[in-house]
Order: C-alpha cells, then sequence, then structure tokens
C-alpha cells in the first residue's frame, strides 16, 4: 500500500515537473490601461528593431459576433528579412511565424502573454536556431520589461 | 602604485557584494508574479496573496514549496528556474503586506478517520473544493467575465498542494477559514476537533489515490501538424478554404507570412496563411484561459517549395501543457483534431 502511494505520487510529482515549469509562458501585468499598454507595446517593440505586422482586433470580431468581452488583442511582429530567411531555411518553423503576443484588459490593468522562445529551442533543436531564439527571448524580456515598467 | 590597489581591492569587494547581495524580492515578484497576483498582492488570475486571512493561515515552508511546485494542471506553475535566495526574498516581499507574525506549523502528521473525514468533506467542502477535492473551475481571469467566487477554490486534489500544506496548516486553515473569500471558519460551525483531524485525514489520504483530472496536462512531443499536398499551391488554398467552412469556421483573412514586413509587392505567395475562425469555440476558449489567444486565431499556412506542396499549423496539444491549464487540454485536443480533419480534407 505505501509502495502504491509512494508511486501515484511520484508520478504526479513526475508529471508536474515535466508539464508546467514557469519558462515556457512569458506573462506579465502593467499597470497602464489597455490604450496606453497597446501603446507602449508597440513602441517598444519598435524600440528593439521589430515591425508590428497586423494587430488582430479578437475582441472587434467576438463583439460583431455577439459575444461579450473586454479589450483583446493580438499584435503579430518580426524583423523584415529575418522571417523569410527563417523560412526558407526551417520551414518547420513556419507556423510560429511571424512572432505573436495576446494582450487583454483586465479591470484597470493590462495582461501580456506570449510563448517564450525557449520553447521553440525544444522544438526545434538546430544549433544555427540557437542564437536566433536566444536573442529573441532577450529582445522579448527588454519589451515586457518596458511594459510592465512604464506608468 | 598605491592607488591601483585601492582601486582593484574596491573592485574586488563591489564585485563580492553584488555576487552575494539578497535578491531584490520586490522586483522579483513584479517579475514573476505580478502579472496573475496583481501588483499588490490584491490577486486577478491568482489568489490574493496580500488578504491578511490567507497570510495568517499559510507558513513560509507553504509559500516556499508552492512557488517551487506550482499547482500542476491549475495555472500556477513551478519556478524551478528560481535560486533558493531568489525564493526566500519572494516570500519575504510577500510578508512585507502583513501586520501579523508569520505562523509556523508542525510537521508532524495528524491522526485521524479517513472515512469519517470522507463523508464529512462531502457535507461541508466539496460544494466549493469539488467532489474529490478537484478544485472550482475557471482560471480566475476576470476578462470582465461574472465569475462564480472572489476567487476559484483550490484544489486539494492536486500534488503541488498535497507537497505543500503540512496537516496542521490544513487544520487551523479549517479552524479559522478565510475572511474575504468563501472559505468558513469550521471551528465555529459546530465540527468537532476529531472531526478536523478526520478532514484532514481524508486530504492526506488523496495523495494515495490518482491525481485529479485537473492536474492532468496534454503530453505530446510532436510541435506542429503538417500534410503534403498532391495538389497544387491555388488548388490546396481553395481546398483548405472549402474544408475550413466544413468544419464550421469563417475565414478571417488570407495573407503571405512576410505581409506587412515587406513592400506588397515583394510579398510571397508561396507562404500563404489561411487564418480561420469558430467564434463560439473562441469565446469559449478565452473564458476559459485569455492567455490561449497568443495562437489564435486558428491558422494554417500552405507553402510550396521546389514543386511541392505542405499544409503546417502549430500543435496545441503541445502547446496547450505550457498555460498548465486542465480545462484547456479537451479543447485543445480538439482543435488538434479539427486542424488534421481540415488539412486531411483538403488533401482528397
Amino acid at each position: 500500500m505505501k509502495r502504491l502511494r509512494v508511486f501515484w505520487f511520484a508520478l504526479a510529482l513526475s508529471l508536474f515537473w515535466g508539464s508546467a515549469q514557469a519558462d515556457e509562458l512569458m506573462i506579465v501585468r502593467s499597470a497602464q490601461n489597455f490604450e496606453e499598454a497597446m501603446s507602449t507595446l508597440q513602441a517598444a517593440i519598435a524600440a528593439q528593431g521589430y515591425k508590428v505586422t497586423k494587430v488582430q482586433r479578437v475582441d472587434v470580431g467576438l463583439e460583431a459576433k455577439g459575444y461579450k468581452t473586454d479589450r483583446y488583442r493580438v499584435v503579430f511582429y518580426g524583423k523584415p528579412g529575418e522571417v523569410e530567411a527563417l523560412a526558407a531555411q526551417h520551414p518547420d518553423l513556419v507556423p510560429y511565424l511571424p512572432l505573436s503576443i495576446a494582450i487583454f484588459a483586465e479591470e484597470g490593468n493590462t495582461i501580456l502573454a506570449t510563448a517564450r522562445p525557449g520553447l521553440l529551442k525544444q522544438f526545434y533543436p538546430a544549433p544555427a536556431l540557437k542564437p536566433v531564439f536566444e536573442r529573441w527571448e532577450k529582445d522579448l524580456g527588454a519589451i515586457f520589461d518596458t511594459v510592465r515598467e512604464t506608468k | 602604485m598605491k592607488p591601483f590597489r585601492l582601486l582593484a581591492l574596491g573592485l574586488l569587494l563591489s564585485g563580492a557584494a553584488s555576487a552575494w547581495a539578497t535578491p531584490d524580492g520586490a522586483k522579483l515578484y513584479a517579475q514573476n508574479c505580478a502579472a496573475c497576483h496583481g501588483e499588490n498582492g490584491s490577486g486577478g488570475i491568482g489568489i490574493p496573496l496580500s488578504l491578511p486571512s490567507f497570510q495568517s493561515t499559510v507558513d513560509d515552508a507553504y509559500l516556499k514549496r508552492s512557488i517551487r511546485l506550482g499547482r500542476p494542471g491549475r495555472v500556477m506553475p513551478a519556478f524551478t528556474q528560481l535560486q533558493d535566495a531568489e525564493v526566500d526574498a519572494i516570500v519575504q516581499h510577500l510578508r512585507s503586506w502583513y501586520r501579523g507574525k508569520a505562523p509556523r506549523f508542525d510537521t508532524k502528521p495528524l491522526r485521524g478517520n479517513a472515512q469519517h473525514g470522507k463523508t464529512l468533506f462531502q457535507q461541508h467542502c466539496a460544494a466549493c473544493h469539488g467532489q474529490h477535492g478537484e478544485g472550482g473551475h475557471g482560471t480566475g481571469v476576470t476578462l470582465s467575465r461574472p465569475r462564480d467566487f472572489p476567487i476559484i477554490p483550490p484544489a486539494l486534489h492536486n500534488p503541488g498542494f498535497l507537497a505543500s500544506a503540512s496537516d496542521a496548516m490544513i487544520k487551523h486553515t479549517l479552524v479559522t477559514g478565510r475572511a474575504g473569500t468563501p472559505m468558513v471558519a469550521f471551528g465555529k460551525k459546530g465540527l468537532k476537533d476529531r472531526d478536523l483531524n478526520d478532514i484532514v485525514a481524508f486530504v492526506r489520504s488523496l495523495e494515495r489515490q490518482a491525481p485529479a483530472s485537473t492536474a492532468s496536462v496534454l503530453t505530446t512531443d510532436a510541435a506542429i501538424i503538417s500534410m503534403d499536398s498532391p495538389y497544387d499551391l491555388a488548388t490546396t488554398i481553395e481546398n483548405v478554404r472549402k474544408a475550413v467552412a466544413s468544419n464550421n469556421f469563417v475565414l478571417i483573412r488570407e495573407q503571405a507570412l512576410n505581409s506587412g514586413l515587406v513592400a506588397e509587392d515583394k510579398e510571397d505567395p508561396k507562404q500563404h496563411i489561411i487564418y480561420f475562425c469558430n467564434f463560439g469555440m473562441l469565446n469559449q476558449a478565452l473564458a476559459t484561459d485569455p492567455r490561449v489567444g497568443l495562437f489564435l486565431p486558428c491558422r494554417i499556412t500552405v507553402v510550396e517549395r521546389a514543386g511541392k506542396v505542405r499544409m503546417l499549423a502549430v500543435n496545441p496539444k503541445r502547446l496547450s501543457r505550457i498555460f498548465n491549464n486542465s480545462e484547456l487540454n479537451e479543447m485543445c485536443d480538439q482543435i488538434t483534431k479539427m486542424y488534421t480533419a481540415i488539412m486531411e480534407e483538403a488533401t482528397l
């Protein structure tokens, strides 16, 4: 019986250790309201040398279909030249390009979420991609720090 | 030479000081916790950590283990990347919101009748914590949607919780409740000391059972779903459009992969993205966990290379793991199947 207990607990913990670590998702809260945070985000993206390619107005789409929602957008961005070069050399990476950040209102604050580029390192272990993902991670960190620290 | 030596000594000491400097708990909290628990611990996605009735019922050991272990399948991730000193600093920061003295609980197991405790649990606890201690529904994310509770009732049948909470801590919470939350003080509700021990024994007995479904996480290693098409690019794109419609999605927009990055006449038509959506499903997904939006809208990219046409999409089943939210499992599994169905239909 004791063995069984240890087994289940070890199984549960192993599931947890293997699957739920904080380093796969980046999430940040901005004290700014949605419009201000969106503006800060776009400026921070540009400051890191990326270009916003599209802002998907998820809330507008939902409301047009009769669903109630708060402000919700998905911001797509990338570096001119880089997206095409990566897609050409690593076609399996295409579904994850361009990069995206979800941004949504939570009461008076705004929350931003994105997949950590380190996650892509697990998916695509090609050595040539490692420095690319590491740079994205660093740039994203700077973008999120800007959003978090701008009051 | 002397000024040089002094400078060298100064640099050495400042380097050592920064290496041994105490981590900044407030900064670490802002970076790692505030997004969910609120800038001042007032809660949001996560529980309100600054609530006095929370602070008075948990010890530092519980907080540290919770940070380390998280709550599998219940949104709170495991912060395995933090150093021990950083975890300590975060806990110290949390305690700065509390004027009282942090409690300390005995780690000795309590003795009780788990069978009787199960009956009491069903009567007094299951309405909020679930029949099997699996916890309440929802993630705590407001997104301006009404919630049943100011906080989501925690899952007690969760390996992260059970490894973090001592029996004495669970009992203390039962006795005092948590003012400001639906957790009532069972010490004042007529339950005897022995009854409380029995409930604790039942909760502890959950460790011997298979983890609750709310602690489960989907597992697959495939990062993408892809399929070769026997048709040319234009035909495949048209087939995907038709398959999208027949699977109850609507087309949102189509664009080249490098659209927005280059002038329109330089866009690559051989890397064509088709975005589509089922708004009912989208609404349900965002109500369950708004963070999933970062992989939305649904999308299949059709690519032609050296005359061969291929369809590609992210694999929601793999990505569900990053949200650590068991309530997304079924949905992510379903969308993975739908992506596959659309691709299969497009290649018929």
